[in-house]
């Protein structure tokens, strides 16, 4: 059974196909790996045994047909803010408890015609809102390479369900880094593609001009293929592209041998970036430039001030997208109340936590009269800088270069108590969403006993550029993603 | 209405349903009054988590012909944003509308020869509907939701304070209706709430170029609504200022029922609706060929018409506005015409027998009916049960005519007997006419159509004349 | 510029977020260093720099106007706290009388 748990799509899809192993095997062995260490890692809310089940004989069946593709018979873990018709969804929030969407979104209905198997659904910060997964109104996720840590966020337990061998591949979402970033501090490969690339239609909005679905994987080639499956135009998503080259999804090569790697300083010296985590994406870039990359400087000039963009854009549209969880069409609903406006706010002050109102609170009074100019608006102008100096930085490289996160993961509790030091953990990473580029995270070795992970970003479109650059670096380096032993 | 001291200004807000099959943003099919509550509806329109909208090109078609039929200006670049409140009727807790980039810009409506100012007309979304329980809104103790209309397409057409009385008002909507319809944009039909009016109401000293603080009304149902609506409240608002009051600037709503105004809202408690581009819609470009082809395809517009009307056929002012005003009697009119009938007897017949009766006949059916009486082949008394049976049937006016036996008779030899018999039996009648009560003819001819109904009227009467004589 | 305990208020009413004992404190402190944080854009010249509201390519994604079946009232109402007969129930609506 072990021999199953912590191989990559490609080695299962071999076994299944030579008939060594039946995907309800395969999902047994990964029901055994949570029943194992999902009480330490605490990387699931809910399992969907029956739905499991269903997908697995399914699965079976194409496989004997002769019509499975590589995604059939894969367990996968699905983050608790993508709906799936009859499973209940909460994003993470008591505010949705109990709801069980009447649909199923477009990149899981894609997911599922693929063949995979869905074990269940992980946890995450509320409604996405956060970088360590302690947003959650559930429980925090624990890093499995050191349970006192947080897996990061707010993909956290996508994450660490892949790092700790329960899920061969994942589901996340990135407004700001939530993929990525929990990728980094578990030491899996997690990508955010392009804005547009994949339907967003079923996930539930935290921002909408910066969200986008993407996978977590062990290894850069599963993260490619969970990708191409969800990929393309979707006519129930208006800003989802129509482009024809999803193809760069799969004939994206793994040479770097002439290829220029940006670097901008602002991300390499980022304010608290930790020597380890330095010193690991240094000799990432020797790695690099030993494969034959060349290694050029760039510069991103307003990347101090992407932090204070994103935090106005991000919660000015969750303040509208989170204006529909009233308690009159499904969720949680204050009973005791006067009126209608006194349930609404008794509704939305115990239903949402602390975080998700603060966000809330800034977004409407950076939207409200009197401060929209001031806020929204130049935040905007803002954003579009941001676009601009990719844009310059990349007439100068095919892609850039970074750590993911400026920390490898935080003990729990260690910044609950200070938002603006949690947001920091996205320095690095939110730019990519405010430019809407699509960016990998790789395995780039340890600081102090912890992952650290490699960022690489693409022109929009390019995710071929990324995926070409982190499978030379993979193999290059030799670095996979190891399963956590969770001790 | 208002004292000879105040002038009366109004702005109007029309909100038209478009005729379109499905929904604004999601493919629910618009439902009609009476449906089950919430039966119309699917995961996007009942705004549950992570939906999405995708805009209806019906919708913006039908926007951009009323935009091009009022003359407005049309942007190459527009964009729809989100108008953030939070209400029970109100799904997603903001409405998709649009606010600094609307789909069209200042054109005008002709109104009994002078122009309206049309400000906007805009694309945006329905809201649901609240129905409370117990009688009154504020007594109410709880209400219900259905969703059914929620994310039905709506256009927004705003004018500018350019109306200056309840009759003007009730026009300009009545006109804005005639527009929509022969243009295909809406059935608008105020009584379905395909089409409301909200005006926007104030007063002023004659001759103050100032504005006066207005009230917006609401809950209007219909022409004659809007116009006791509008009467109600300038008398109000007059009342309040010559006892030295203020008007308070709010939304008040019509109770058709007691036939007043209330107050709904006031905006001191008036929402901040934090407008931002809605980011789940892309942008729309719109490109000038495809705005030149929807203009190419608009039908001929009713003041056209009117014109035509006037100068090509020949008609009265009072004849050529009724049935330019709506497009099935001025087709009809024109029809008729060409099929070979006479321009003013066949808008004679159309203003005083088919307008009435909202029921019309086939326009050859019209023309061959009109013929037939303008020759002086039946009676118009026949005619007008000709009239009514091809509309029931929808046979030929000929066949019925034969069928029933229905000619003119104007044969002098077989009138002249019955002309003598009249003249016989009524010599009252006959002494009165022969000692100058030449009224006493019309007696005389009553009972002749008693006796003789096909008679031709005037051979008829010009028998009895010589034997009065 | 930090926010008073008035903006809180008429930000949480609009928001529709009730107000507990210490949430007026606590928000106004929070909001405030995060705002603190957010005054440096200030520092930037956008006097002509056009807004970024998307980064998206396309554009004119229109539907064409085909209805398709919708829930059906009994999957509508399925996750509703409160449902009477075919509809939402709300607590009352005050209004202005």
């Amino acid at each position: 059974m072990r021999r199953l748990v912590g191989s990559t799509i490609g080695e299962l899809g071999k076994l299944l196909r030579a008939r060594e192993v039946s995907t309800r095997e395969i999902l047994d062995a990964h029901l055994g790996r949570i029943e194992e260490v999902d009480g330490r890692v605490k990387a699931f809310l809910r399992l969907t045994p029956e739905l499991a089940a269903e997908q697995a004989d399914r699965a079976d069946r194409a496989l004997r047909s002769g019509e499975a593709g590589p995604l059939t018979g894969i367990p996968v873990a699905v983050k608790d803010v993508l709906c799936v018709r009859g499973v209940e969804t909460t994003a993470g929030s008591q505010i949705l408890r109990g709801f069980k969407p009447p649909y199923t979104g477009t990149a899981m209905t894609r997911l599922f015609d693929a063949g995979v198997v869905m074990l269940g659904v992980t946890n995450c910060d509320e409604f996405a809102m956060g970088s360590s997964t302690e947003n959650s109104s559930y429980f925090p996720t624990h890093n499995p390479w050191a349970l006192e840590r947080v897996p990061g966020g707010s993909s956290g337990g996508s994450a660490a369900a892949v790092a700790a061998g329960e899920a061969v591949i994942s589901l996340g979402t990135d407004t700001g880094g939530s993929i990525r970033q929990p990728a980094a501090l578990c030491g899996v490969v997690g990508m955010k593609p392009t804005y547009g690339r994949v339907s967003r239609y079923g996930l539930i909005a935290f921002a909408s001009s910066l969200d986008q679905i993407g996978p977590f994987a062990r290894s850069v080639d599963d993260a490619a293929l969970t990708l191409a499956a969800m990929a393309g135009h979707d006519p129930l998503d208006a800003t989802s592209s129509d482009r024809a080259g999803n193809e760069v999804l799969s004939n994206y090569g793994g040479e770097v041998k002439g290829m220029r790697l940006g670097v901008p300083r602002e991300y390499y010296d980022v304010q608290g970036i930790e020597p380890g985590v330095k010193a690991a994406v240094d000799r990432a870039l020797q790695v690099l430039r030993d494969a034959g990359a060349e290694i050029v400087d760039v510069t991103l000039p307003h990347t101090d001030y992407g932090l204070a963009a994103y935090y106005i854009i991000a919660p000015a549209e969750c303040s509208s997208n989170l204006a529909r969880f009233d308690g009159v069409r499904y969720g949680m609903s204050e009973e005791d109340a006067a009126n209608v406006t006194d349930a609404y706010s008794k509704t939305r002050r115990r239903g949402f936590g602390t975080e998700v109102r603060r966000r809330i609170m800034l977004g409407t009074y950076a939207l409200s009269s009197g401060y929209y100019d001031a806020y929204y608006l130049k935040a905007q102008k803002v954003r579009t800088l941001i676009k601009g100096d990719f844009d310059q930085a990349f007439k100068h490289c095919d892609a850039i270069v970074s750590a993911t996160s400026p920390t490898v993961a935080f003990p729990i509790g260690s910044r609950t108590q200070d938002p603006l030091s949690m947001y920091l953990c996205d320095v690095l990473t939110l730019g990519g969403n405010l430019a809407g580029l699509p960016g990998i995270s790789v395995p780039c070795g340890s600081s102090e006993g912890l992952p650290v992970g490699l960022q690489i970003l693409a022109p929009q479109w390019g995710e071929n550029v990324a995926l070409r650059v982190a499978r030379a670096y993979e193999t290059a380096s030799g670095l996979k993603a190891e399963v956590a032993a969770v001790g | 209405m208002a004292s000879p001291a105040w002038e009366v200004v109004i702005g109007m807000e029309v909100h038209v349903q478009p005729r379109t099959r499905s929904k604004m943003f999601c493919g629910c099919a618009v439902g009609r009054l009476g449906d089950a509550p919430n039966s119309n509806v699917c995961e996007i329109c009942l705004g549950m988590p992570g939906v999405l909208p995708v805009i209806n090109k019906a919708a913006v078609e039908a926007c951009l012909k009323t935009a091009l039929s009022l003359g407005c200006e049309i942007p190459r670049h527009t964009k729809f944003d989100r108008k953030n409140y939070m209400y029970p009727d109100l799904p997603k807790g903001y409405q998709i509308s649009q606010y600094d980039l609307p789909m069209s810009s200042r054109g005008r409506l002709e109104l009994g020869g002078r122009e309206v100012r049309i400000r906007r007309v805009h694309l945006e979304e329905d809201t649901g509907k609240l129905i409370h329980a117990g009688d009154k809104l504020h007594r109410a103790l709880e209400s219900y939701v259905d969703l059914n209309r929620a994310g039905v397409a709506l256009m927004e057409i705003v004018s500018e304070p350019d109306l200056r009385s309840a009759d003007e008002a009730r026009d300009y909507a009545m006109a804005l209706r005639t527009l929509l319809r022969t243009i295909g944009a809406s059935e608008a039909e105020m009584e379905k709430g395909q089409m409301r009016a909200e005006p926007n109401i104030s007063i002023r000293r004659k001759g103050s170029d100032e504005l006066g603080v207005k009230t917006e009304l609401k809950n209007i149902n219909s022409f004659r609504a809007l116009h006791r609506a509008i009467l109600y409240e300038v008398q109000r608002q007059t009342e309040v200022l010559e006892s030295g009051g203020t008007v308070v600037q709010e939304t008040r709503g019509w109770s058709d029922a007691e036939q007043r105004t209330f107050s709904q809202r006031s905006k001191e408690f008036a929402e901040d609706y934090r407008y931002f581009p809605e980011p789940d819609l892309p942008p729309l470009e719109l490109d000038p060929a495809w705005i030149e082809e929807l203009r190419r395809a608009l039908p001929e517009l009713p003041s056209a018409r009117n014109t035509r009307l006037v100068s090509k056929h020949g008609l009265t002012a009072a004849d050529a506005s009724l049935i330019s005003a709506d497009r099935e009697l001025a087709d009809l009119f024109e029809g008729a015409v060409s099929a070979g009938a006479p321009a003013r007897q066949t808008a004679n017949w159309i203003v005083g027998e088919v307008a009435p009766t909202g029921k019309l006949p086939s326009a050859e059916n019209l023309a061959e009916l009109v013929r037939y009486v303008d020759d002086g082949a039946i009676t118009r008394d026949q005619g007008r049960e000709v009239l009514v049976e091809s509309v029931e049937t929808g046979r030929r006016p000929s066949e019925i005519v034969t069928e029933h036996g229905f000619v003119q008779l104007s044969d002098e030899a077989a009138l002249q007997a019955i002309a003598e018999a009249v003249v016989a039996a009524n010599p009252k009648a006959v002494e009165d006419y022969r000692a100058g009560k030449k009224q006493a003819l019309q007696a005389l001819m009553a009972d002749l159509r008693k006796r003789a109904p096909q008679a031709n009227p005037k051979v008829a009467s010009g028998l009895l004349l010589k034997l009065l004589a | 510029m930090p926010l008073s305990k008035d903006e809180v208020r008429h930000v949480a009413m609009l928001a529709r977020i009730g107000l507990e004992p210490g949430d007026e404190e606590f928000y106004a402190e929070q909001l405030s260093g995060i705002l603190a944080h957010i005054d440096r854009l200030e520092e930037v010249d956008t006097a002509a720099i056009p807004p970024t509201a998307q980064v998206v390519e396309v554009a004119n994604r229109l539907r064409e106007d085909e209805p398709r079946p919708g829930l059906g009232q009994s999957e509508a109402l399925a996750n509703a706290p409160a449902a009477v007969d075919g509809s939402f129930r709300v607590p009352s609506i005050q209004e202005e009388a």
